[in-house]
């Protein structure tokens, strides 16, 4: 079974490598990689057969104007989507060698694995350690606590804001401090993918500047997909690019050449700001 | 100068508008006035007739034939026990089916046919719960006329209006919160135990409260399944006959001495007592669990 998936990863992998007729910057497999991944809502075809993949540590950002389905396209990933009526969903992702829409995986334990952070900042009503600390709790990891939530609030560039403040509620935080927190309460589980939903659309450009130095930093260890309708965000800060327009994936390439040297017409008119 | 008889009439229908909005304005101060001088007149009314015999003998005693000695002592025990386990049959029941119906539950048929009854629940007369409690509790799984009988039919009586409070208040949690929690690999149990329910747990605590209130005062369900008028001992146990409050005023009331007129209306002050106590517990409640976020 998954030397199976392993055979359809390879074969998608090199036909993407030799449809980007250029070397790409990163060795081995990707660590997930979506396969004519369609969704429908109802009778609305939200993504139209995106096949991509996600490297390790590296960050990947999937741009397109509003309502292009970028947003549905992200919560395949975690299979958040598994809680919203009427949707369909055909193509598969792996993770590794993992079918994720295979009967046998949990999608409880999936998402220990694949973290998420929203577009609005969500801290739980509780204190900023409670916070960090409650979904390793009830994952069963409990011990040594203390420590995994300095790590964590460290990781995220928090920790020297929050440090004598830990028992105060999350809530207290400014947006931007918020946002951190969330990735913290994410990092705390240590995911081997974060997926960002427009984590900066609700924040001020310096807190926007901020969470872009942070995904700089976390990239080193994890892999990063992000959702922005911020170009310049994602020229800044992604390795690859995903464009995507009515559902349709219209090119995927390193971040660079899709806003130096792109493709496709539409590629160019979006990222010269000519629409969208 | 064409302007000027459009500008008048504007003026002119500018004044009238303002004197409509007058008008509105007093009518609603009536309106919301209408209820507290019936309110006051009642207060008075039974402060005039009651007062006087309001004292430490009148809430330690048991009830007597003779006005002077009688008291309210088994009543207020009864009326304890009564709303104790109530709450116990109530809340978990209650919480539970909110919870399933909020947010485990498939959007079909079925559970819309549930949801309705339920509104339709809340809507039945109270009289006919007594009747239900009378055929079920009472008769055929035989637990007699005693208080589990009474705090079963109770517990049916305001159950609807435990759920609906308790769906609104989890209604109310905003959907950012659930999706944080099950991102983070958590059970939906863990999401509903961890930040659903705390969440909404002043506005549960809230409607749960002022059911409960809602049935200290509940009179006729209790007088179907037959709490008794006269009851000279305190309830030892759940299987005992009791009387509660509301039936020993009742009992009163229907008396032809004067004297016992007015102790009916000192049963009253003491009910009053207890329902203001209880409001006031579930405003408290409700602002510590508020100021705790």
């Amino acid at each position: 079974m998954e030397v199976e998936n392993r055979k359809i990863i390879n074969e998608q992998v090199s036909r993407i490598r030799s449809e980007m007729k250029e070397d790409v910057a990163v060795e081995g497999l990707p660590i997930m990689l979506s396969k004519d991944l369609s969704l429908h809502y109802g009778d609305f075809h939200a993504v139209k057969g995106a096949t991509i993949p996600v490297y390790p540590q590296t960050v990947t950002a999937v741009i397109g104007p509003s309502g292009c389905g970028k947003s549905s396209y992200l919560r395949c990933f975690n299979r958040m989507n598994d809680y919203i009526k009427n949707v369909k969903i055909d193509g598969t992702i792996y993770l590794h060698d993992q079918d994720i829409y295979d009967a046998s995986v949990d999608p409880v334990s999936l998402r220990r694995k694949i973290g998420m952070v929203f577009q609005k900042p969500n801290p739980f009503p509780k204190s900023i350690y409670q916070n960090i600390a409650w979904a390793p709790t009830i994952n069963g990891m409990s011990d040594r606590m203390d420590e995994r939530v300095e790590k964590a609030l460290t990781k995220a560039a928090l920790w020297d804001e929050v440090k004598d403040k830990l028992h105060q509620s999350g809530l207290s935080l400014s947006g931007g401090q918020q946002q951190r927190l969330c990735i913290a309460r994410t990092i705390a589980m240590e995911p081997e993918v974060i997926l960002m939903d427009e984590p900066c659309s609700a924040l001020d450009p310096i807190s926007t500047g901020r969470i872009e130095d942070l995904i700089f930093e976390l990239k080193k260890k994890y892999s990063i997909m992000i959702v922005t309708h911020n170009m310049q965000q994602a020229a800044r800060i992604s390795d690859f690019t995903v464009f995507m327009y009515q559902g349709d994936v219209i090119e995927y390439g390193p971040t660079d050449r899709i806003f130096t040297r792109p493709e496709k017409k539409q590629t160019e008119d979006y990222v010269r700001g000519k629409f969208g | 100068m064409t302007k000027e008889p459009a500008s008048h009439a504007y003026a002119k229908n500018l004044a009238f508008r303002r004197k409509k909005a007058r008008v509105f304005k007093y009518m609603c101060f009536a309106a919301s006035m209408f209820g507290l001088v019936f309110l006051f007149c009642l207060f008075y009314n039974i402060f005039s007739n009651g007062l006087s015999y309001v004292s430490w003998d009148f809430i330690t005693h048991f009830p007597s034939r003779f006005p002077h000695k009688a008291g309210i002592q088994s009543a207020i025990w009864g009326s304890i026990w009564l709303m104790g386990l109530t709450a116990i049959f109530s809340i978990p029941v209650g919480v539970g089916a909110s919870v399933y119906l909020e947010e485990f539950a498939p959007k079909n048929t079925f559970i819309k046919i549930i949801e309705i009854n339920i509104s339709n629940l809340a809507g039945v007369p109270s009289v006919v719960y007594g009747l239900l409690g009378l055929a079920i509790f009472v008769r055929w799984i035989g637990l007699g006329r005693s208080i589990v009988s009474g705090a079963l039919t109770m517990s049916l009586l305001i159950l609807p209006i435990i759920i609906i409070a308790s769906r609104e208040a989890i209604k109310t949690v905003p959907d950012s919160l659930r999706y944080a929690a099950l991102a983070l690999g958590a059970t939906k149990w863990q999401m509903v135990r961890g930040h659903v329910l705390p969440s909404a747990m002043p506005g549960i605590m809230t409607g749960i409260i002022l059911s409960i209130s809602r049935a200290i005062g509940e009179t006729a369900p209790l007088l179907v399944i037959g709490a008794l008028g006269f009851v000279p001992f305190n309830p030892k146990g759940p299987m005992d006959s009791f009387t509660v409050l509301p039936i020993q005023i009742f009992n009163w009331a229907s008396r032809p001495q004067i004297e016992f007129h007015k102790l009916a209306a000192t049963g009253i002050i003491v009910l009053l007592v207890v329902l203001l106590m209880m409001n006031s517990i579930a405003i408290f409640l409700r602002y510590k669990f508020q100021s705790r976020k």
